[in-house]
């Protein structure tokens, strides 16, 4: 039986609208901006660059209590909030401080990097810990209710395959 | 750090193995002692070095951003090794023992390089696996969770014996002797934890190689190569091996030597065994620097070292390991999922099945199977690519998949006529570029990416090449496509620079007032033959002009090579001198004002400096004679490697050790305007001002270069070898980057650290 209180490491991925817009290594720099001006409530340590991979984790802003990306996972690129540090509160509290991050995050980014967008209405969540959250029914029907008390009004689904990390998508009309 | 770290013990309790299970637990209260302070930093850096948990660029909670050097304000103040934060993430490195990887294992790896580290897992020029961004409290959980599919981290790094390596087509191979699969198994795992191997000075590496003439296994560059041999006697054919000892990269490159033409296949573990012993006895063990296996061999002279590892062997207690393995040999065979088959001709392949088939698929030595390499750009690989490894390689394999010294994958036992289908898999997650083996797979190190050591973006440099070459590959003839090119962050030679036909290693130089990345440019290494011969450096050239100097040396060759001659031949026959001219045209850097890219490195928008210390006050357009007289030096060290290439071993070293003589005066004036002209006073005064005052101190390896100078300055006049000059002539051109490197920091501004 899984506490969804029990749940860490949420992360959130807010897709990019237009991600032929905007040239990725323009966010080089930025995110170099970010560790030198600390703009972020998390200490910043530094900057990997995967773009070379094919559908991989993209570019990187490598934090301590969590990472910033341009996730490409699936070759959809979008801005992934990779909670690393456990936190106090409830699940839902957890949820919240992700999707606040990431939104930050994303203003933040919409102002910095020019013409880039991100859909805030299409969203993933997911957990990185296969051990608190396998992705079974049985994690989904822990988790289903706070997720649609949380995301009221969107479509939610569970994706992925049983190897994969626990992830919903969200779609609000 | 991982909220369900605590959990991974319990419920991974039966599928780890017991004496795994009691290493880690160990590991684990190494970690809480190390919390309550009862461990000291020397202390546990080796013990978790040796569980392959290693640091990472700015572990010491500085960091420039390219203005100044500022403080990471980790959370904890609390140290795990001299000068490494606890909190700074840091590397694991995971031995995969001559790269054989199952599907599990692959599984295993994507799901922990999704959960502890950024989605890559990076595959090494030793055929280990890396995971970056990794912290230490995490470590413990991440080993259980190898150790419960059969992996060890145990002495992946520190003084041990690390990741044994061997051909990737070890077993398929239509040249090898035999298959050393088997013997690398078995040396691992008869070494791994072996009292006899836990008190070496420095680090010591094994290979085996199926044959002497194609390179995969690169022995020559060992501490301990293997290769396959046999030898007939009384009728029957009797399988050993012809051991090399003593060779290795890093700042002091050295072919390994002939120990024995024919050690016996049962032979060979107690031999290993032997050389642990007489290494970990006699091996320096202060100065880690002259610590390597080579330095003890060259010391000592192969003959006396050969006598003492055999008065050693005579004296072993017997151990049944050594041969008990030996009698699963005869029926040890991979085996195939699927019949042998051909392909077929008829149906329309794929659409760029040809060029892959053509690059990236070997046929075996067993008629109608193949093995395919998976090219991965820069050893990268993600999560769910590496689940798609593991899905075909139950679909059209029996698992049989291992990882290369190339930072590749291959895919063995393919029947042929599945080619198509696999193709049609790995394309779907990008896993088919079809330039296995060709100048586009460039290899490189981790460099300044995530290497404390790097001094320039080998990675970034390398990703370039690939880029620009994959997108020309297929227009390129076969000698200028069959060329390899590997690239290092620094000396230290992890990307194996040396052995490549044109290397590339991470330097720095100060021009027009800034510190500015560049790359030594080596060529003429020779991968063939194991790793048969090594390139010398012809000079430096600014990081962002390396891919036009590629172009240039390679047009050249392309245009005036002879019939059938190879690269090295061609390198040869023109030339060191004609090789210098060939990249003269491109060491200019352009002013800043007038392009600042060259002041930055690839990949890195921050403006370039070495050891986090920010622009040079003294930036202004004056020169100083110091810049002058350095490259002087330079050019005196290559002129030492063209008189050896000419034979004149005497000149050659002189010329060698007086570059360093001159280099030290640099120096010298430099910081006192004026500078004595006697090389003794130089050396004394060079002693008293830069060695025992430790500015001329590299951060890692310390007073290494100062005291080969000093070493060199004892033994001027005394008579050489070839092999001795040529070792003086690499201390020399290291001199001299360490010389650039002392500049550099004493030109700088003082360090600006801003919380």
């Amino acid at each position: 039986m899984i506490d969804p209180d029990s749940i860490q490491h949420i992360n959130l991925k807010v897709f990019v609208e237009n991600p032929e817009a905007f040239v990725l290594a323009d966010a080089v720099a930025v995110f170099h901006r970010w560790i030198r001006d600390s703009v972020c409530p998390e200490m910043l340590i530094d900057v990997a660059d995967y773009a070379h991979v094919a559908a991989g984790p993209g570019l990187l802003l490598i934090g301590h209590e969590a990472n910033y990306s341009f996730d490409n996972r699936e070759n959809r690129l979008g801005l992934l909030y990779n909670r690393k540090a456990a936190l106090d509160g409830d699940f839902r509290s957890r949820l919240e401080q992700a999707h606040r991050a990431a939104r930050a995050a994303c203003d933040r980014l919409e102002s910095e990097l020019g013409p880039v967008r991100f859909d805030r209405n299409t969203l993933e969540v997911f957990v990185n810990d296969r051990l608190l959250a396998p992705n079974t029914e049985e994690t989904w029907d822990a988790l289903r209710p706070g997720l649609e008390e949380y995301f009221s009004g969107s479509s939610i689904r569970r994706t992925g395959e049983p190897r994969d990390l626990f992830r919903v998508s969200v779609k609000k009309p | 750090m991982k909220a369900s770290n605590s959990q991974w013990k319990a419920l991974l309790a039966d599928r780890v193995p017991e004496q795994m299970a009691a290493e880690l637990d160990v590991f684990e209260n190494e970690i809480a002692l190390k919390k309550q302070g009862k461990i000291e930093d020397r202390v546990f850096a080796e013990t978790r070095l040796r569980r392959g948990a290693y640091g990472q660029r700015y572990d010491n909670g500085q960091r420039s951003d390219g203005t100044a050097t500022r403080t990471l304000n980790y959370p904890s103040t609390m140290t795990k090794g001299p000068m490494t934060l606890w909190d700074a993430p840091g590397m694991q490195r995971i031995k995969i023992p001559f790269g054989g990887l199952n599907a599990a294992q692959l599984e295993m790896l994507a799901d922990l390089c999704e959960e502890y580290s950024d989605n890559i897992a990076h595959v090494t020029t030793r055929q280990d696996i890396q995971l970056h961004f990794i912290h230490i409290e995490d470590t413990p959980a991440l080993m259980r969770r190898l150790a419960s599919v059969g992996i060890t981290t145990r002495e992946a790094c520190g003084n041990s014996v690390r990741n044994v390596t061997a051909c990737p087509i070890a077993g398929v191979c239509r040249d090898q002797t035999f298959d050393v699969t088997p013997y690398a198994n078995a040396i691992t795992y008869f070494l791994l934890g072996h009292p006899d191997v836990q008190s070496f000075g420095r680090k010591f590496k094994i290979a085996f190689s199926g044959c002497r003439e194609n390179a995969c296994g690169l022995v020559r560059l060992h501490d301990f190569g293997a290769i396959a041999v046999t030898r007939e006697e009384d009728g029957k054919t009797r399988r050993g091996f012809e051991l090399w000892v003593g060779g290795g990269l890093g700042p002091v490159p050295q072919q390994a030597r002939l120990y024995d033409e024919f050690v016996p296949e049962e032979e060979i573990l107690p031999i290993s065994q032997a050389i642990a012993r007489v290494f970990a006895r006699l091996g320096e063990k202060k100065n880690r620097n002259t610590a390597r296996l080579k330095f003890l061999v060259s010391k000592l002279g192969i003959e006396e070292f050969r006598k003492l590892v055999s008065a050693e062997r005579e004296i072993l207690p017997y151990d049944s390991r050594w041969t008990d393995f030996l009698k699963d040999i005869p029926g040890y065979s991979e085996e195939a999922l699927k019949p042998p088959s051909l392909l077929q001709i008829g149906p329309a392949h794929p659409d760029g099945f040809d060029r892959w088939y053509a690059a990236n698929v070997y046929r075996q030595r067993q008629q109608g199977y193949a093995t395919v390499t998976i090219a991965l750009p820069l050893g990268d690989i993600t999560a769910a690519q590496l689940r798609l490894v593991a899905d075909v390689s139950r679909k059209y394999m029996k698992e049989t998949v291992r990882s290369t010294v190339e930072q590749n994958i291959v895919l063995r036992w393919v029947s042929e006529s599945d080619l198509p289908a696999l193709y049609t898999d790995l394309k779907s997650v990008d896993l088919a570029t079809p330039i296995a083996g060709t100048i586009a797979d460039v290899s490189s190190c981790p460099g300044t990416d995530t290497c404390k050591l790097g001094i320039a973006s080998s990675r970034g440099l390398a990703g370039e090449l690939r880029i620009r070459l994959a997108s020309k590959n297929a227009e390129l003839d076969e000698a200028i496509g069959g060329l390899r090119i590997k690239v290092s962050g620094c000396f230290n030679s992890c990307g194996q620079h040396h052995v490549a036909d044109l290397g590339f290693y991470g330097v720095s130089r100060n021009k027009n007032g800034y510190t500015v990345p560049h790359f030594q440019v080596l060529l003429g290494g020779e991968w063939a033959n194991n790793a048969g011969s090594y390139g010398l450096a012809i000079g430096a050239v600014p990081s962002k002009r390396i891919p036009e100097t590629v172009d240039r040396i390679t047009g050249r060759y392309r245009a005036e090579r002879l019939e059938g001659e190879t690269f090295q031949a061609f390198i040869k026959r023109i030339g060191k001198a004609e090789c210098k001219k060939m990249i003269e045209e491109f060491t200019a850097v352009p002013p800043h004002e007038q392009d600042p890219s060259f002041y930055s490195d690839w990949g890195d928008p921050r403006e370039f400096n070495i050891g986090d210390i920010g622009v040079g006050e003294c930036a202004g357009e004056v020169v100083s004679p110091i810049d002058f007289e350095l490259v002087a030096c330079e050019r005196e060290v290559f002129e030492a490697q063209l008189q050896l290439d000419g034979g004149n071993i005497e000149k050659a070293a002189r010329m060698a050790y007086e570059s360093m003589l001159h280099g030290a005066q640099a120096l010298l004036k430099y910081k006192f305007l004026l500078a004595p002209e006697n090389a003794n006073r130089i050396v004394d005064e060079f002693r008293t001002n830069f060695y025992d005052t430790e500015i001329f101190f590299d951060p890692f390896v310390r007073g290494k270069f100062a005291q080969d100078f000093f070493r060199a300055h004892d033994d001027a006049g005394q008579a050489r070898t070839a092999e001795t000059a040529h070792q003086l002539i690499e201390e020399a051109q290291l001199f001299i980057e360490a010389c650039y490197s002392c500049y550099a920091r004493m030109s700088a501004a003082p360090v600006k650290v801003t919380a």
